[in-house]
């Protein structure tokens, strides 16, 4: 009865040794960047964002307000992996983003290096070169086009670096999901636009995105409604009673 | 040769002849007294000339302005302009004396509209330095000397081979003899150089000196005297000779990575870090190949440097082989040394992009690396520039701005809008219709009336409107929507909100 015991017990270790050497390769080491926010957190497998992973996000759909919220998203999450010291690298093909909009989501003109290469190969040379560095907070990279093998090597440096790596997967042509394709990313998001709560009054209120984790690694997809980035780039839920402040403004103003 | 000398009157650098209309004199101290050293036009028209007591000066005329003189600081001022010379006029420039300047002129004044024009060009140079200045130009070094000193003419320009007419009236100081020969020549009665030069040669050298027949001889170009220029700082290389040709990619990193190694101490030695270095590479077939690489910071190391060439070595065409390497840094900046920190390094220590910085520009070029700064001004597209990667830039205003803006603003279709202040319901864009749920606005811009005629009462009223589905656009109308000379109401895109 002994007898068989022995290569359950061998392979348990076996396996266990496995484990541990897959952990150290994917998992290597690390800090993740919680959103703050905890329904979010609690779902993702680090309680954050890997700080030496490769993450995807791509626009919902083709649309240019979807676009540009994707942009915000890496925007702020590059912003809060920076802090106040760190530096951040956007690497991109046609350059179109408007700084002032960027240091609204976070992401001070100081703190961002913008490389505008020829093609999607240079962008993703520069993004493996600056994840290899180290010395930058974050690296984002808008490509079109990114098959795994482009996405191990990144999750390899990456991983190398310490730092991590945010790519903005744009849409090539409508109909074909850039997040389709197979990817090494730690977790892929899709970002929408979502319409804004209505107010008492004329004006946008504060903008919502619909953010919808596709995949990760350790953990289960999820989906939900946040407010978009404030000035520090952090994300908010839409609070439950939103007319209540304006109500109350507008007994006041009745009232006086 | 020809050659030209401009010689300065009076010796101080930067004397301010007519600011104050107060005579000026330096004096420098000659065992127990001071003497006048040198006289402004002023002074001198009072009869103040150098080599007088300066206590006699200061008697003759009451409110004389007597400064010390500096012989140091003009020669250091005069080896300022020569190596000025040197890299802007000839490559042939030295200092003559402690008041004179050679330029070897040869064949470098057509650069300048020939020798004329290059006299008063030099001379409007000086003079806005603050110097008066004489310039002559001859074939001889010695005919130049004389002629700027004792010539008398602002500009005086001989032809090779005429110096002797040239210098017959002047003196025989001019000559640039000693002081012994030239009391000798005074007691002989040989007053100008026409004397000189009519006397036998035998008797002349027994009663002056030969030195003075090598001064005539060389004034007249008959002995030459070559001008020895000052040389700018030189460029930091350094090069290898290999004994078989080579042509393989690895062999070829190794020989880079070994004049980057032999580059590094000659750096170090000047205190210099380099900014830009050119990599030659000499084929059999004598064809040079160059790869030139530049660093946003000066830096001396050899580890990044190698890695910069690294990404470009593949551009080496080596051919039938390469029998020569050459690394030279054209350009250099001061570096001092730096300290060794990795002992000492705190943990929250501030990376140096520069290494990263050069190694984006290996990849993808110089103009692709920028960081956005803000420019003064209210319109979008304006308020941006691109700045340098180490550029610390401020930031903008918050008045909400866009995540991305279109290259130029897209005219909208179908727009139904209230006038004048109102976001607009619906509009059509690329062939989309869109409803308006929301707006905020308007932010009005006016135009920028320095900058053309066309802007200077146009106004653009800018809306960020929310349609339905949620997506964010920033729209405006040119024209307040009641001055017709502000804008003719079409509505555009211009940039889009996440």
């Amino acid at each position: 009865m002994s007898l068989p015991a022995a290569p359950d017990q061998d392979r348990l270790h076996l396996l266990a040794e496995l484990r541990a050497s897959v952990e150290i390769q994917s998992y290597g080491a690390t800090q993740a960047l919680s959103f703050g926010i905890d329904a979010i957190d609690s779902r993702l497998a680090h309680g954050g964002l890997d700080a030496s992973g490769v993450h995807e996000a791509s626009p919902a759909s083709t649309t240019f307000g979807d676009d540009a919220a994707a942009t915000l998203f890496w925007a702020g999450a590059a912003a809060r992996f920076a802090g106040d010291t760190g530096h951040v690298v956007w690497a991109l093909t046609r350059f179109d983003l408007y700084a002032p909009g960027l240091e609204q989501a976070g992401l001070a003109p100081d703190r961002t290096l913008y490389v505008e290469a020829k093609d999607e190969t240079t962008v993703l040379a520069v993004a493996e070169d600056c994840l290899r560095d180290g010395s930058f907070a974050a690296v984002v990279a808008e490509v079109k086009a990114a098959d795994q093998t482009a996405t191990r090597r990144l999750q390899l440096a990456a991983a190398d670096g310490k730092t991590p790596m945010l790519m903005l997967r744009r849409w090539k042509k409508a109909g074909r999901d850039p997040l389709e394709a197979p990817s090494s990313a730690m977790t892929r998001w899709r970002i929408g636009c979502a319409p804004s709560v209505q107010l008492g009054y004329p004006g946008v209120g504060r903008p919502r995105w619909s953010l919808e984790l596709v995949r990760q690694r350790g953990g289960n997809p999820f989906s939900l409604i946040v407010e978009a980035c404030d000035d520090t780039g952090r994300l908010a839920l839409p609070s439950a009673a939103p007319d209540r402040a304006a109500a109350q403004g507008s007994a006041a103003v009745r009232a006086a | 040769m020809r050659s030209d000398e401009a010689g300065r009157s009076g010796a101080s650098g930067a004397s301010t002849p007519d600011a104050s209309r107060r005579p000026t004199v330096l004096i420098e101290r000659l065992g127990q007294r001071d003497v006048i050293f040198a006289a402004c036009p002023f002074a001198l028209s009072l009869g103040l000339v150098p080599g007088m007591a300066a206590a006699h000066a200061r008697a003759l005329v009451s409110d004389l302005e007597v400064r010390d003189a500096e012989p140091d600081a003009d020669l250091a001022w005069l080896e300022r302009l020569a190596l000025h010379a040197a890299l802007h006029w000839t490559p042939g420039a030295s200092v003559d004396g402690p008041n004179g300047l050679w330029l070897d002129l040869t064949g470098t004044t057509h650069l300048f509209g020939g020798e004329q024009r290059f006299c008063q060009r030099l001379l409007r140079f000086l003079a806005r330095l603050g110097i008066t200045a004489r310039v002559a130009i001859a074939g001889t070094p010695g005919a130049a000397h004389a002629l700027a000193r004792y010539g008398g003419k602002h500009i005086a320009l001989i032809e090779t081979g005429t110096e002797a007419s040239a210098l017959r009236a002047l003196p025989t100081a001019a000559l640039r003899l000693e002081t012994s020969a030239l009391a000798a020549a005074a007691r002989f009665g040989l007053d100008r150089i026409d004397d000189l030069i009519r006397l036998p040669r035998g008797p002349l050298a027994r009663r002056l000196g030969l030195a003075t027949v090598r001064r005539l001889d060389q004034a007249l170009g008959l002995l030459s005297e070559p001008i020895v220029p000052v040389i700018p700082i030189e460029m930091p290389s350094v090069s290898l000779r290999l004994v078989e040709p080579i042509g393989t990619a690895e062999s070829i990193t190794q020989v880079t990575a070994d004049l980057v190694d032999d580059l590094m101490p000659v750096l170090r030695e000047r205190g210099l870090g380099a900014r830009r270095l050119v990599l030659t590479a000499e084929r059999v077939d004598s064809e040079r190949q160059r790869l030139v690489i530049g660093t946003s910071r000066a830096t001396r190391d050899a580890k990044h440097l190698k890695r910069m060439f690294a990404l470009k070595l593949e551009r080496i065409e080596p051919g039938l082989g390469i029998e020569a390497m050459h690394l030279s840094v054209p350009h250099a900046e001061p570096l001092g040394s730096t300290a060794i920190g990795s002992l000492i390094v705190s943990e929250g220590a501030v990376p140096d992009l520069a290494p990263a910085v050069d190694q984006m520009v290996g990849r993808a070029g110089s103009a692709a690396v920028f960081r956005m700064a803000p420019r003064e001004s209210d319109v979008p597209e304006r308020a941006v520039r691109r700045a340098d990667p180490l550029d610390v830039p401020a930031g903008w205003p918050s008045w909400k701005r866009p995540a991305r803006l279109l290259a130029r603003p897209e005219r909208l279709s179908n727009v139904v809008a209230l006038l004048p202040d109102h976001p607009p319901r619906r509009f059509t864009w690329r062939g989309m219709p869109y409803r308006v749920v929301a707006g905020d606005g308007p932010e009005r811009i006016h135009g920028e009336w320095w900058r053309s005629e066309r802007e200077l009462w146009a106004t653009r009223d800018y809306f960020r409107v929310e349609v339905e589905g949620g997506q964010r656009f920033w729209v405006f109308r040119r024209g307040d929507g009641i001055d017709a000379e502000t804008g003719d109401l079409s509505w555009h895109l211009h940039g889009l909100f996440g």
